[in-house]
């Protein structure tokens, strides 16, 4: 999946990707209007079945060209991009045709007065691809999208580093569940949800809440796991496991009935405390239609937003399991609230 | 003129003492549905916990469908990493005012079990230090080891602070919007006449005003105000020569009227009819500064096809810090106001070009 | 050469309209497109909304807006002197209000300074910023807290380009009353329906669209705005200039730019010939934004023109890049649209 870009707009490679992955193991695939792709595994019980999404985003940072000076291309960055691991980092540009490219940071004494050679400021660097500007003009527009070169590295059995693993380890995960899901009577029509946008401005989370109006939701996303420069406190170790969100996105009562069923499972996990917002899709959806019952999980991942993102397969499986026991498992009954339409009085 | 008894301060009383951390309200919803339970309403929570109730007769027909809303929440802590001991590392939830954390009692989760803020002695303080806010990330919530069995990471924490009234003068946490809160209880209670009173109890206001909209689309209303607190800061200058010019509000001069905040342009057609329903009246009142700020109308008025909206709040000093201040006078007036302001409103009034 | 967009852009700067307080200039627009379109209504926000077009039959909708309002400022205390302090309403520079003059919706008129040293070279923060109306006491001044008020400045047509207070949105809002007139000839032939919309309080993050938007419903949402330039002194890396003909924003803060509304608007601009630049703006966005996250997700894009001194008394925009927007919509408009149709 790290393979495919991930762009915005609902032509995006990594939607076809999803749609080949996804076609066998659903009943039916849909594009939204922005882009988001849904595939439905109706529910064995037909009509008036309840109404769940399991989401994750497929967009992923990156940047974008905006404009080409003398032979060089001015970058703009869609998401939050770390700017501190652009220098020297292999890119490519999907112009007219994909053009290989180096991102570089002039020296500090050509940059402009309070620019250090500590600095390294995106609006700093530009794109060398070799070619001259009467080429680039050719070749590329304002608006083209650049994505990291590289194929995924594995580190061993169970680590593995690329571009995109936010929020493709999630996507994997999903995908994961489906395949287990696909041949069984399910209790709830089940949606799977790739959204567009999430590392932007969150707008296929604020559509397609408004689209599904479903009964509950889960969003899953990747954390940050225990690396250099993290505190304990704030990261999660990769391989022990996947978090649980808690905190004022997440409905209390969903959030119990999944602590609950790791448990029973044997899937490790530990809560990881939201006290404000989540950061993930969970934040709109559960804002929009008339207010969806919401859930966060999310899988440990170390080196957010950079090229060298890396998780633990372990934690990924685990992720997809958890979401497909829920998702086999599921029985109305067993969640009050979604017959009081929301939270029990 | 509606008078502040005894009963009226009691529910302040509890309503303030409660413990309703944004995301966490259900302490504070229970007291205003028990409030409610000999009431002929109906009472609906929706699936962020917002607490609906509309009137179980039918309204008038042609009555304005009016939503009035009062945040249940307030800011406050949650528990985020154990350290052993009964020392927990901690975050803010919402805009508690940092310089007033330091050496203060706190309630911790839904046992309520004490808590204290501690901090290294100022002996051991060196330099700069001792005159300087210590920075949230060096401090811990204290409850001891023994009560470490009872306590966990991510329970919500609150400042111990006990309501207090001594004559016009009331003293006590979570004003805002508690206040709010107390004054929408009565106006459900005693609905102004002429129109259709619906009530939204909302939640997760303090922590980007979550919930408010989800109540609006819930509800539907053909306009809406907002109860809240704002802060007082009617301090001489330092220099005693200047004027403060940026006070927000003053104590004692009535509940305040917003034009503008930072998340709402009230419509100036609503913002008329409170100022002619106080001069009516004969309550104070006074015009919020306009400014940064914002409350629930910020996010209810940008529903569906767009409401109407406007705001009026208690002024209270002093609000995210531990114990807040406000006068009776200021909240009877409030009380008042909202109730003359709305009854026999007329849909005209507001349809009429904006 | 003396245009109806020229001519009707003069009377649209003069009008005052802060952020909710657009009634007079809503009422001018209202009036002079009387009898063009459907009959116009007016939603609870105060945006206006004229549709054209064949209402009977099930055809696709596209929103056009262009925002009523311009940045202003409103009156927060009068101080026993009489000077009056102020907020913005909408994004201000300080060193754009230093010294401007500005006028109050009741017609008070003053001059904006600033506490302190007229001889400091930094720029003063806004809360040391007052407007002297000329009273001497605050039981004179004719302001009261909550007043609103604009930037004064004259209107300057320098031939090629424009200089003048609120072309930031005037310009957008003179485009759509063109193409209403314009387009309502021929209004029986449209493969769709048209809804305008002039918007109100866009310059404070953009509330009055969404609620619009919501109730319209439409299939595909543009917005007319202007964009800031990179062809100053000094002035920013921005691949957008004065001149270089309409730019169709590819993306700003707050949005992605759809991009079949994006080709659709560039290779409009190809097979007429129309001139245009490809637009990144890194600060600030426009009402299709919000367009875009109605209901189910809209189709939306901006279609900008270049505006120098954004939000200062002193706006400058090149009629080319008016005109030249003007042709392409009104082209574009006439014809199906291919993802509506597709």
């Amino acid at each position: 999946m790290t393979a495919f870009p991930g762009f915005s707009g609902g032509d995006d490679p990594i939607t076809g990707h999803l749609r080949d992955l996804w076609g066998p193991l659903v009943d039916q695939l849909k594009v939204n209007k922005l882009g988001t792709l849904y595939g439905l595994i109706r529910s064995a019980k037909g009509e008036g079945a309840p109404d769940v999404v399991l989401s994750a985003h497929m967009d992923t940072i990156g940047l974008m060209v905006s404009g080409i000076w003398d032979d060089f291309l001015r970058i703009s960055r869609v998401g939050g991009v770390d700017s501190r691991v652009l220098p020297g980092q292999e890119v490519i540009i999907w112009g007219r045709e994909k053009i290989p490219g180096i991102i570089a940071l002039p020296p500090a004494y050509l940059l402009p007065e309070g620019a250090s050679s500590e600095t390294v400021e995106l609006q700093h660097m530009v794109i060398d691809t070799g070619l001259a500007k009467s080429q680039l003009q050719e070749q590329v527009e304002i608006g083209d999208r650049v994505t990291f070169a590289g194929e995924p590295l594995a580190l061993g059995e169970k680590l593995i580093s690329g571009p995109g693993l936010d929020n493709r380890a999630s996507l994997a995960a999903l995908t994961l569940a489906l395949e287990e899901l696909h041949q069984l009577d399910l209790a709830c029509n089940l949606w799977a949800a790739a959204t567009t946008a999430e590392e932007y401005n969150q707008s296929g989370a604020q559509v397609s809440g408004f689209d599904l109006q479903p009964d509950l939701l889960v969003v899953l996303d990747v954390t940050f796991a225990r690396g250099p420069g993290t505190a304990d406190h704030e990261a999660y170790p990769l391989g022990e496991g996947i978090t649980l969100g808690w905190g004022p996105s997440i409905h209390q009562d969903l959030y119990q009935h999944f602590a609950e069923l790791a448990e029973r499972e044997g899937i490790p996990w530990v809560m990881e405390p939201l006290p404000g917002r989540s950061g993930t899709d969970a934040d709109t959806f559960q804002l929009t239609a008339n207010g969806i019952p919401t859930m966060v999980i999310s899988i440990p991942l170390r080196y957010m937003h950079t090229p060298v993102e890396l998780v633990d397969l372990r934690d990924v499986e685990w992720a997809g399991r958890l979401l497909s026991k829920f998702t086999a498992n599921f029985r109305a009954e067993d969640l009050p609230f979604l017959a009081e339409g929301g939270m029990s009085l | 003129m509606i008078g502040i008894g005894a009963s009226q301060i009691d529910l302040l009383a509890r309503l303030s003492n409660a413990a309703g951390v944004s995301g966490d309200e259900s302490a504070v919803r229970e007291i205003v549905l028990a409030e409610l339970g000999s009431s002929p309403v109906k009472c609906r929570v929706d699936a962020l916990g917002n607490l609906l109730v509309t009137q179980e007769r039918d309204p008038e027909k042609g009555a304005p469908r009016v939503l009035v809303a009062a945040h249940l929440d307030e800011v406050g802590f949650m528990l985020t990493h154990h350290q052993g001991d009964g020392l927990f590392r901690f975050a803010r939830v919402g805009g508690v005012d940092k310089k007033s954390i330091l050496g203060k009692r706190v309630i911790v989760g839904r046992e309520k079990i004490p808590g204290i803020i501690g901090c290294q002695p100022v002996h051991l303080a060196v330099g700069e230090e001792k005159t300087k806010t210590i920075p949230l990330e060096k401090l811990r919530i204290d409850v001891g080891a023994e009560a470490t069995a009872r306590v966990k990471v991510g329970d919500r924490a609150v400042f111990g602070t006990e309501f207090k009234q001594q004559g016009d003068i009331l003293l006590g946490k979570a004003f805002d919007d508690r206040m709010g809160a107390a004054t929408l209880v009565g106006l459900v209670k005693n609905p102004p006449p002429g129109i259709e009173l619906l009530a939204a109890f909302t939640v997760q206001e303090e922590i980007g005003l979550r919930g408010a909209g989800v109540a609006a689309r819930n509800l539907d209303p053909d306009l809406a105000v907002a109860l809240d607190c704002t802060p007082a800061r009617d301090f001489p200058s330092f220099d005693e020569q200047t004027e403060n010019t940026r006070y927000n509000t003053r104590l004692g001069r009535g509940p305040a009227i917003y034009v503008a905040d930072g998340g709402t342009i009230s419509d100036p057609r609503l913002v008329g009819q409170l100022i002619a329903a106080a001069e009516a009246e004969n309550l104070p009142y006074q015009i919020r500064q306009p400014g940064g700020g914002r409350t629930d109308a910020a996010a209810i008025h940008q529903q569906l096809g767009g409401i109407p909206s406007v705001s009026l709040s208690v002024p209270a000093r002093y609000l995210h810090t531990p114990v807040s201040l406000a006068l009776l006078s200021d909240w009877e007036a409030a009380v008042n106001l909202i109730h003359s302001g709305l009854a026999n409103l007329q849909l005209e009034d507001i349809k009429t070009d904006r | 050469m003396e245009t109806y967009l020229r001519s009707i852009l003069q009377e649209l700067v003069r009008i005052p309209a802060p952020p909710g307080g657009e009634q007079e200039l809503r009422n001018f627009v209202q009036g002079e497109l009387e009898g063009m379109g459907d009959p116009m209504a007016v939603d609870p926000l105060g945006n206006l909304i004229l549709p054209l077009g064949k209402v009977e039959e099930d055809l696709p909708a596209i929103l056009l807006s262009a925002h009523l309002d311009e940045v202003g400022i409103i009156a927060t205390h009068i101080d026993d002197r009489g000077f009056i302090r102020f907020t913005n309403l909408g994004s201000l520079n300080p060193g754009y209000l230093l010294g401007s003059r500005v006028r109050f919706l009741t017609g008070t008129e003053g001059v904006i300074s600033a506490e302190g040293s007229r001889k400091s070279k930094r720029v003063p923060d806004m809360s040391k910023l007052y407007i002297d109306v000329g009273v001497s006491s605050r039981e004179d001044c004719p302001v009261r807290v909550g007043d609103q008020a604009v930037f004064q400045g004259p209107y300057r047509d320098a031939g090629k380009r424009v200089i003048s207070r609120a072309l930031d949105d005037r310009i957008g809002v003179g485009i759509l009353m063109d193409l209403v007139r314009k387009m309502s000839k021929n209004r029986a032939d449209l493969p769709h329906r048209l809804i305008f919309v002039f918007s109100v309080q866009e310059e404070v993050r953009r509330r009055g669209i969404g609620p619009a938007a919501y109730q319209l419903k439409p299939d595909l949402g543009l917005a007319v705005d202007v964009t800031s330039t990179g062809d100053t002194p000094g002035g920013k890396k921005m691949e957008v200039g004065l001149g270089g003909g309409p730019a169709v924003k590819i993306r700003d803060q707050g949005m992605l730019a759809d991009p079949r509304v994006v080709s659709w608007m560039i290779e409009g601009a190809q097979a007429l010939q129309i001139p245009y630049q490809r637009e990144i703006l890194e600060g600030g966005t426009t009402e299709a934004a919000n367009m875009q996250v109605s209901r189910s997700g809209v189709p939306a894009g901006c279609l900008s023109i270049p505006c120098r001194y954004v939000h200062s008394p002193s706006e400058m925009v090149d009629w080319n890049d008016v005109e030249g927007a003007l042709k392409l919509l009104e082209n574009l408009l006439a014809r199906p649209v291919p993802l509506l149709n597709s």
